[in-house]
């Protein structure tokens, strides 16, 4: 017989285990875990959010161009909710007791305790009519949002649109957001929206078990109010916007136009384009999908996405290049028979003018006398072999901006395309020499830009040897801060006396009789540019023109493009001009005014018969004929097939 | 005369174990008061409410306590069939006159207080399971005497279920450790704590994977026998038992508990989880306990406990606000004021000359230990909801004074150690 005595050890022993057990999981849910102390927050508080403004948005001289504009969320508590008048209230609100019941039931579903939206932006009209009887409707209340309006219905690709945050986004912001806030989504409003959004507000309430409040917490210890977010000033004017827009109606294509001195972008068209109030309240989701499904894609933003073969625009940027190598000099002449023999194909010329020189080249832009040029800057004795050549070339190319992104302020920019030497090898193998890449002398082939790198380039032009990089904001806030890189000059390393001798050519293809846009001079002021007619391997060719006014000191640059409308001369051009007048003296005078609603109301739109223009100049510009090619080798098959001339 | 018997009587009692009650009571009235706490009507001496009189309940328990200090001790061994008889005729009236309250109908109305039978059963069986080890010396070898013992307690323990108090109930199953102090053998624990090991295995894993389990220890053991005839065929009939347990346990699951059992049951376990209803409580209480976390939010800062989030918080629910209010440390404590409270008591029972005296005082640890860990453990989920109080803390006039008058007969018999009863 054991010893009953020590049944006591077993007896105090299964106490203290007990005990321990007890203690262990206390130290479980009060030290080790922090989700009971979680729980326990969210229990007894609730936010009540307020919602910042956005950011109002001006154009540069101030006037408003983006507003906040106040709608109403209507709120339910659905346990506080008691029996209404509930068609009263659907009717209200412009919805049935089927969308009443899925909106209640929704709500009912997210939580009974907690306020959530039962019907999202409703107007300012439906608010008022709301407000008188909000009283019956126990359980509802509304909530002050602000929603955008843009009062000039223009720029929609330039600001983007705001929207309520999705479930990714509130992810990425590791807290930030919340469900129901705004974000800006593309264009400024979503470059800027850290700037844009502002603060939220919070008020901190305690709630006891039944639901009933029970004063702020910590006596408002942790509540803050809304901040509105900062004024942020664009770099649009927004008349030429205007007029941009107008002038692209019913045509495809881009307008960028650029202050040279501050890199400040003007215009920044992109067409088509939609009313960006679409984008607001509660058919943006509808509308949204009309403007997606819509031809020719209005989201797509062409300024910074669109590719285009500079084309013809191109050649006095290759002149800089060949001046500043010593090449050619303003003087040096080529013989122009009415085309070019790139080895054993033909670059052809729309006119024939025997000996040429830049100045004139430039004016009539004569391929004949840019390919001679290419040709001089591929064959310096200097370089070892042609790969050098290429990538000497193609570097100092590179420096005006093409062949990568500019870096502007705006999501989703392009970087444009300049094949590198070994992409050519790639391509041709070992025997590829300055005849197989020739069409890049007149701006084609395996060279494209976007509308704002060409109007850049423009600008480094203007500026005669440096650009400072392209931005659409002027100022941020009170303050009007810029950032520091909008100050830094980016010179592309071309001496400044060179300009001037292309600068010349400019002028004259601008306001010379056998210029290619004389159609286009600007009275009393010097336009100075350059026309391009781009080869499109998807249709018609497209209508370029790249220019700068006025020469001396100038204001702005510019870089049009209208997709599938033929020669540059004929819409680019005059569309450019029409834009540089209006910027430079804000207005078109004369016979000049007619001329621009005239262009306002023509329709270029692929697949749509082009219309006969009274005041289109003949033809000035080199038509863009096919290539006339000998029954190629191999070797140029390729290059020739993409070489269109202008 | 009458100072050097009193000065006697009270150098004898042990002030350490009074101490202990006194501190308990405190923390009861302190955490009453904070889930009580109302700051429009916050005097401490305000009797219209809860906690006022649960002041009043602590002074009278200490009237009472010192009033049965001075009684002769041998009052208590000479009246136990009386007071157990007394108290089962109380079991049996509430049946019949008792108020229902909360679907049991476990109270008598008597003027402004109610008394609970119940309470009384404890100290009553106590009384008598003490008297009877006493007088019999019964060695709980022999199936005669654990009759007689298992009828003094199935007698109240049936009576309770009757009302029905299933919690109340099971607190009688604490009459096993005095007897097994008595000689009880240790396989009736074995086998008690196998049934309820057997009970919870059935509802975590199916039939197909528990019963080869079984018979796999099982198994072991009789091979382990497999020389000692008559062990052996324990083992296999041990075996036989508990499979057959695993039908009937669910059986009698599911025709003899009532849905809200079962509901708290399968919840404790985690199989179910119903957080706006049965769960609804140990997870409130949970959350307060754990939004306590080491130090506790402080003494009327729990946002839980002042705002209402864990029902019944002020009786079965107050270890949510010493959990809330006063953290892991708060809880520590607590628990270790209950640990040596207990362990005390067990050794005080040790040093006493009679049986009847030692018998009592394990009574009184048991029944204290299971009132502890069914409510703490019920407060933090590692025991199904079991409405019983935690001893001394809970708000409530009936189970503070049972407690008291449990606790104090003993301190009485433990002054009167050196004497005979």
């Amino acid at each position: 017989m054991e010893n009953l005595f020590n049944r006591k050890y077993i007896i105090q022993g299964l106490f203290i285990v007990v005990a321990l057990i007890l203690l262990g999981q206390l130290f479980y849910i009060q030290v080790a875990s922090d989700r009971y102390f979680l729980s326990a927050n969210s229990n007894v508080l609730r936010k009540k959010y307020t919602f910042p403004a956005r950011g109002v948005i001006t154009d540069r001289n101030n006037k408003v161009l983006v507003q906040n504009e106040p709608v109403y969320d209507l709120m339910v508590t659905p346990s506080l909710v008691k029996p209404f008048d509930t068609l009263a209230l659907c009717r209200i609100i412009g919805i049935d007791m089927d969308g009443f019941h899925k909106r209640f039931n929704k709500a009912r579903n997210q939580s009974k305790y907690q306020r959530s939206v039962f019907e999202k932006q409703l107007s300012v009209q439906t608010y008022a009519a709301l407000q008188e009887r909000l009283s019956r409707f126990i359980g509802f209340e509304t909530q002050n949002r602000t929603v955008r309006h843009y009062p000039d219905s223009v720029a929609g690709q330039f600001f983007g649109y705001v929207k309520e945050v999705s479930d990714k986004d509130i992810e990425e912001s590791e807290g930030y957001y919340r469900p129901g806030d705004y974000i800006g989504k593309s264009g400024v409003e979503r470059q800027y929206n850290d700037v844009l959004r502002g603060e939220r507000g919070v008020e901190n309430t305690i709630y006891n078990a039944r639901n009933v409040p029970q004063g702020s917490y910590l006596n408002g210890k942790f509540d803050t109010l809304a901040i509105s977010g900062e004024t942020l000033v664009s770099s649009l004017d927004i008349d030429i916007q205007k007029l941009g827009e107008q002038l692209l109606k019913n045509k495809v294509g881009s307008i960028v136009a650029i202050e040279p001195s501050t890199g400040e972008v003007l215009a920044f068209v992109s067409s088509p384009t939609y009313d960006p109030n679409l984008m607001v309240g509660r058919q943006q989701g509808n509308n949204y999908m009309d403007i997606f499904r819509s031809p020719n894609r209005p989201f797509n933003v062409r300024p910074l996405s669109g590719y285009y073969s500079p084309g013809s625009s191109f050649k006095p940027l290759d002149d800089l290049i060949a001046l500043q190598e010593g090449v050619i000099d303003p003087n040096t002449t080529f013989n122009c028979p009415g085309g070019y023999w790139a080895g054993n194909h033909f670059v052809s010329c729309e006119h024939v003018d025997g000996n040429i020189s830049l100045r004139k080249g430039l004016a009539r832009s004569c391929n004949t006398y840019a390919c001679y040029v290419f040709q001089k800057l591929m064959t310096q004795k200097k370089f070892k072999n042609k790969i050098e050549a290429y990538d000497s070339w193609s570097a100092k190319v590179r420096k005006f901006g093409l062949g990568s992104k500019l870096d502007l302020d705006m999501p989703f920019e392009r970087k444009g395309r300049l094949f590198t030497s070994e992409e050519y090898t790639k391509r041709f193998g070992k025997h590829w020499g300055y005849t197989t890449v020739i069409s890049l002398a007149i701006g084609q082939g395996e060279m494209s830009a976007t509308p704002l790198q060409m109007a850049n380039i423009m600008a480094i032009i203007a500026n005669r040897g440096y650009y400072i990089k392209p931005h659409l904001v002027k100022g941020i806030g009170e303050k009007k801060e810029v950032k520091k890189e909008y100050l830094v000059k980016n010179s592309v390393d071309i001496d400044a006396a060179h300009f001037e001798p292309v600068i010349d050519g400019m002028q004259d293809a601008v306001n010379a009789p056998y210029g290619t846009a004389r159609a286009s001079a600007i009275p009393n002021i010097i336009l100075c540019g350059k026309t391009g007619t781009v080869q499109n391997p998807h249709g018609k060719n497209h209508s370029v023109f790249i220019g700068f006014a006025p020469r001396d000191n100038p204001k702005i640059a510019i870089a049009v493009i209208v997709e599938n409308a033929g020669f540059g001369g004929v819409y680019a051009a005059p569309i450019a001009s029409f834009i540089t007048e209006k910027y430079l003296t804000g207005k078109i005078s004369g016979a000049r005014l007619a001329q621009s609603e005239a262009m306002k109301k023509i329709v270029v739109l692929p697949d749509v018969p082009k219309p006969k223009i009274k005041w289109a100049p003949k033809s000035a510009d080199s038509a863009a004929k096919p290539v006339t090619t000998l029954p190629a080798t191999p070797e140029h098959k390729i290059a020739t097939t993409k070489t269109t001339i202008n | 005369m009458s100072t050097q018997q009193g000065s006697r009587f009270f150098f004898n009692v042990d002030w350490i174990t009074i101490l202990i009650y006194t501190a308990l009571c405190t923390i009861g009235f302190v955490n009453i008061y904070a889930s009580l706490y109302n700051p429009d009507t916050s005097a401490v001496f305000n009797f219209s409410s809860n906690y006022g009189k649960q002041l009043v309940y602590i002074i009278t328990a200490l009237i009472l306590g010192f009033s049965i200090l001075l009684l002769d001790a041998k009052f208590f061994s000479v009246f136990s069939p009386v007071v157990y008889g007394i108290t089962m005729l109380l079991l049996m009236t509430v049946l019949v006159v008792g108020r229902k309250v909360a679907g049991n109908q476990a109270w008598i109305p008597l003027g402004a207080f109610r008394l609970q039978p119940s309470e009384l059963a404890k100290f009553g069986t106590a009384l008598l399971m003490a008297r009877y080890v006493g007088n019999f010396n019964p060695k709980f070898t022999d199936i005669k005497s654990i009759f007689f013992a298992g009828l003094i307690v199935a007698f109240p323990l049936l009576l309770i279920m009757l009302q029905p108090d299933t919690g109340s109930a099971l607190v009688f199953l604490a009459f096993m450790f005095p007897l097994y102090r008595e000689g009880l053998s240790g396989y009736f624990l074995l086998i008690f704590l196998g049934m309820i090991v057997l009970f919870i295995a059935d509802f975590l894993m199916p039939a197909y994977i528990l019963i080869p389990i079984i018979a796999v220890i099982g198994g072991f053991f009789i091979y382990q026998n497999r020389r000692k005839q008559k062990m052996m065929f324990s083992m296999i009939l041990a075996t036989v038992i508990a499979i057959a347990y695993l039908f009937v346990v669910k059986l009698a699951y599911d025709k003899v508990l009532e849905p809200h059992q079962r509901t708290r049951i399968e919840i404790m376990l985690g199989l179910k989880s119903d957080p706006k209803g049965a769960g609804y409580n140990v997870i409130q209480s949970k959350i307060a306990i754990g939004a306590g976390q080491l130090t506790g939010r402080g003494f009327l800062e729990g946002t839980q406990t002042k705002y209402g989030y864990v029902p019944e918080q002020s009786t079965d629910f107050i270890f949510s606000t010493i959990g809330e209010e006063w953290g892991f440390l708060g809880c520590s404590v607590v628990i270790g004021l209950y640990a040596f409270l207990l362990l005390r008591v067990i050794n005080l029972a040790e040093r006493q000359r009679s049986t009847f005296s030692r018998v009592y005082g394990y009574c009184v640890a048991s029944i204290i230990f299971f009132h502890v860990f069914i409510n703490i453990g019920m407060t933090i989920g590692i025991i199904p909801v079991i409405g019983i109080p935690l001893p001394f803390i809970s708000y409530g006039g009936s189970s503070l004074w049972s407690f008291t008058v449990l606790l104090f007969i003993f301190l009485k018999l433990d002054s009167n150690r050196m004497g005979f009863i």
